[in-house]
């Protein structure tokens, strides 16, 4: 095995963008038959990397050698025909086209499908035997599962003939039960042969799957170790640069009034599918309760009829006082008035405008606020950006310029400034919604303390995220969303990420053993959209 | 980070784009000049045409800035631009492509009518507000419907609002032809107005200062109105709580429901405003120049304001530089169109060319202008270092 030509083998490779030096003299060598991670925070170059190695950008140096040849990787095309197999954090499938279609687009053998068809009919039967790889050829896209969705993009990359898999955060959309399956897969792909690449920010399926690692960091490969030599905290430090803290530091929660009280709340989207089913949920002064769900499941929905965008039914109070559910006073700024805050999901679509200063980010939503105003028909735009300035300096964003362009910061001092912006009116209510999503860890920390912070000023907080470690992590009190329903609530003290892990699949019952295959057919028939983006 | 200084990208690529836009403009004069039977030899040719190329230029610049006469129509059209460049410029800020500034200053047009026919007003100045006021409420209820149904029924502002065009025309047809037209009269167009409500023209407004201005060009005070909007449009974009939901609302629709900003208030407002923008462009052309309504009085000054609105980047100031860009074509246009054999179309052609360069190829100059900008910066890090 020693003398064997590594699978894939980078020799310094280097990559720009404008003045950002994305990768730097980037050299790995993966040999066939393992799975190699590769781990970093966000920014730190890994999809450039792997988009390097699947032709969609050119390396402005470097070398790339697949199974000790070298390769000039062009395009996709080229990339597929030496081998190399891609499987992307959101899924390029086609949902109204079958499997099977979707199998061979792209990969057609002449003008005719049905040859290509029955072609890949029998090839899916093999891969199905060799690798455990089980699909119903016939089913459209959009009524299987994410776990299947994803499957069938694995599958896409072996009809291919892919002896190399590249997975992009390949765990983010599926259920813990989800991504055991897909690590048992993996495995079997292993040990046929193939050769895996896992870029994921989570330590854990790093430390359970991999053979070797590498560790990105500011473009730069910091690091390539053997799995069984290292630890999660040594990662961490080698990802960040520091020692962190992977534990939220809190004490136990000392719970008050009820400030939000949610009965029987539903909401139907545009096309009238029901997306909350009746929602029944308290959240006390001072406690955080956490909503844990697979993406998809209501949580958003949840969020924006709190937050005052979306219409729903039901009754709503906060501190004992009727919140309007529809009309003229369930908007943003009414909810605002009424002391709810709102970290929205998604900070570039809704939390932010990308494009606007963060000055102008900062009075975003209290644009209103009298002390911004310099007189009735003018906004104060000096006060905005002393006020912003502080914030800055609290929040610690880096860089503290209140002139900068929302899109210049990174995603973690993005989150900073809509965290600042809405913890710093202290309201009663916070909705938080993914604090952490593509955020770098030594920010995870600062926003995880922040968030704790306000809890333990007696402030209520409505925390909605898809890492159930977070969940667990910063939760008094955990309530499971499946399909727009609650389906339980746990003390994350008294529960473990598998029962979770049955309650975010709908299975109520989690005393007794349930197979994976039942967990994804009860998925499939959610009905919840849930491979969405959200 | 921005990869080009400030002055570069709001000087220096229109003004590079305007350079190619007048080069290819030159090329086909170059092609179609009229060459003398004199000049037999290939380079004899070549110099007639280049001094045919030369003398059109010549002509266009004088005929339009050469003489008060010349700047009296340059700033009249740009009066027109301005009014419609702003009109296209607000609803731009909100993301909606009001196509409709041409039907909506018909309408302006048969507000300031209404207004100046059928009220006797004791000034122009009082006039002046009174008609205004009618041209922007008739130019904002046009612009309004489109918006309204872009809303509440989902149908698209662009298609509404071009469809509002050809509404606006046959409308005025119609009761210019049948309703409004004096008795007797062949001439499908309004009475006169009354004399007390002529505006003033530049060469009224700047004899008192000892400035002779020409008599007969049709500039007048609708000008310094024109420029106040733009100046009310910059404080209402840039300085008010309305331009910040604007704004907002124009950058994204799901960021501005979050913060609670109605998308039915926002764009409901932003074509109002831009609706009656156009509309008032009708204190110019009809109050001030024609000093009556006639058919087609707006002479798709409409459409020129998308021009103009996207070669100033929206932003009021760069309306108002395109806006005196666009006058200078059409009254050079209208010089060469008169004095040379250069046929009228051409001078569409060159329009054209302004547009597609400083509109619709504006990368084109932008990006090789942004990696020079870069490589410099970097060179100057390195030297640096």
């Amino acid at each position: 095995m020693a003398n064997q030509a590594p699978a894939i083998e980078l020799k310094g490779i280097s990559k720009a963008f404008g003045p950002v030096q994305a990768n730097k003299d980037i050299s790995i060598r993966v040999m066939p038959g393992t799975i190699h991670g590769i781990i970093g925070e966000n920014g730190a170059g890994k999809s450039t990397l792997m988009s390097i190695l699947y032709g969609f950008y050119k390396a402005d140096a470097g070398e790339i050698f697949i199974g000790g040849k070298k390769a000039n990787i062009t395009d996709s095309q080229a990339a597929i025909a030496s081998g190399i197999g891609m499987v992307f954090q959101h899924f390029k499938l086609v949902e109204n086209f079958t499997v099977l279609e979707n199998i061979i687009l792209g990969a057609e053998d002449g003008g005719l499908l049905k040859p290509s068809l029955a072609k890949a009919r029998r090839t899916l039967i093999e891969l199905a035997n060799d690798y455990g790889l089980n699909v119903e050829p016939d089913a459209l896209v959009q009524d299987i599962g994410v776990g299947m969705q994803q499957r069938v993009e694995i599958l896409k990359a072996l009809y291919r003939q892919a002896d190399i898999l590249i997975l992009d955060e390949p765990t983010g959309v599926l259920t813990p039960a989800e991504a055991d399956q897909l690590f048992r897969i993996l495995g079997r792909l292993r040990s046929e042969g193939k050769t895996i690449i896992l870029i994921t920010h989570k330590l854990r399926e790093i430390m359970e799957t991999t053979d070797t690692v590498s560790v990105m960091r500011r473009g730069e490969m910091t690091a390539t170790v053997k799995t069984s030599e290292t630890s999660p905290a040594e990662l961490a430090e080698l990802m960040v640069g520091r020692k962190v803290l992977l534990r939220v530091d809190k004490k136990p929660a000392t719970p008050g009034d009820v400030v939000l009280d949610v009965k029987n709340l539903k909401v139907k989207d545009e096309k009238g599918v029901e997306r909350l089913r009746g929602i029944d949920l308290r959240v006390r002064a001072g406690e955080i309760v956490g909503i844990a769900g697979v993406a998809g499941n209501g949580q958003s929905e949840l969020l924006e009829v709190l937050g005052g965008y979306q219409d729903g039914t039901g009754e709503l109070l906060l501190n004992g006082q009727p919140l309007d559910l529809s009309g003229r006073h369930s908007d943003g700024q009414s909810r605002r008035a009424r002391g709810v805050a709102h970290v929205p999901e998604d900070r570039q679509r809704e939390g932010l405008i990308m494009n606007f200063h963060a000055w102008e980010n900062t009075a975003f939503g209290y644009h209103h606020d009298a002390s911004y105003q310099k007189n009735a028909m003018l906004m104060d735009n000096a006060a905005i950006k002393a006020d912003t300035a502080e914030k800055m300096e609290r929040f610690d964003v880096r860089p503290p310029d209140p002139n900068l362009a929302a899109k210049n910061f990174s995603g973690g001092n993005q989150q900073k400034i809509v965290l600042a912006r809405e913890i710093e009116r202290n309201p009663d209510l916070l909705l938080i919604g993914q604090p952490t999503r593509g955020v770098d860890i030594g920010a995870i920390e600062f926003i995880h303390q922040q968030i704790v912070a306000l809890r333990d000023q007696g402030k209520a907080i409505l925390l909605v995220s898809v890492e159930l470690e977070e969940i667990l992590a910063l939760s008094d009190r955990i309530a499971v969303m499946f399909d727009g329903q609650v389906m339980g609530e746990r003390m994350p003290d008294q529960t473990d990420e598998k029962e979770l892990g049955l309650l975010m699949a709908g299975i109520t019952d989690t005393a007794n053993a349930h197979s994976v295959d039942e967990i994804e057919e009860n998925l499939a028939h959610a009905g919840g959209d849930a491979g969405k983006e959200v | 980070m921005d990869v080009m200084p400030k002055w570069a990208e709001v000087i220096l690529v229109p003004f590079i784009s305007l350079l190619l836009a007048a080069f290819i403009s030159g090329l086909v004069v170059f092609a179609i000049a009229d060459v003398p039977d004199t000049a037999i030899t290939m380079m004899d040719r070549i110099g007639a045409r280049l001094d045919f190329v030369w003398g059109a230029a010549k002509l266009m610049v004088n005929g339009a800035l050469g003489s008060t006469y010349g700047w009296g129509y340059t700033l009249y059209y740009a009066t027109n631009f301005m009014f419609t460049g702003l009109a296209v410029a607000i609803a731009f800020h909100a993301r909606l492509f009001n196509i409709g500034g041409e039907g909506q200053a018909m309408l302006g047009g048969l507000g300031v009518a209404i207004a100046c026919l059928y009220i006797p007003w004791p000034h122009w100045s009082v006039a002046l507000i009174g008609a205004a006021a009618m041209a922007g409420l008739f130019g904002a209820v046009w612009a309004a419907i489109p918006a309204w149904l872009q809303v509440k029924r989902g149908s698209h502002i662009v298609i509404t609002t071009i469809m509002f065009n050809f509404i606006a025309a046959s409308l005025l047809n119609y009761l210019l032809v049948n309703l409004m037209r004096p008795k007797g009269s062949m001439d499908p167009a309004t009475a006169h107005f009354r004399e007390a409500t002529n505006l003033p023209t530049l060469h009224d407004l700047l004899a008192p200062f000892g400035i002779a201005f020409s008599k007969s060009a049709p500039a007048n005070v609708s000008l310094l109105v024109a420029i106040a909007a733009c100046f009310a449009l910059w404080l209402l974009i840039w300085r008010t709580r309305l331009g910040f939901e604007i704004r907002s609302y124009g950058e994204s629709e799901s960021g501005a429901k979050y913060a609670g900003i109605s998308p039915f208030k926002i764009t409901m407002i932003a074509m109002i405003i831009s609706g009656a923008l156009a509309g008032m462009m009708a204190i110019n052309n009809v109050m001030g120049e024609a000093e009556r309504l006639v058919l087609n009085a707006t002479e798709g000054a409409g459409f020129i304001g998308i021009a103009v609105a996207l070669m100033g980047r929206s932003h009021p100031l760069g309306v108002f530089i395109a806006a005196i860009l666009f006058g200078f074509l059409y009254q050079g246009g209208a010089e060469l169109a008169l004095w040379t054999s250069i046929p009228r179309e051409l001078i569409v052609v060159i329009q054209a060319l302004v547009i597609l360069f400083t509109g619709a190829l504006d990368n084109m100059v932008r990006m090789p202008l942004e990696r020079m900008f870069l490589a410099l910066r970097r060179n100057k890090a390195a030297g640096a270092n």
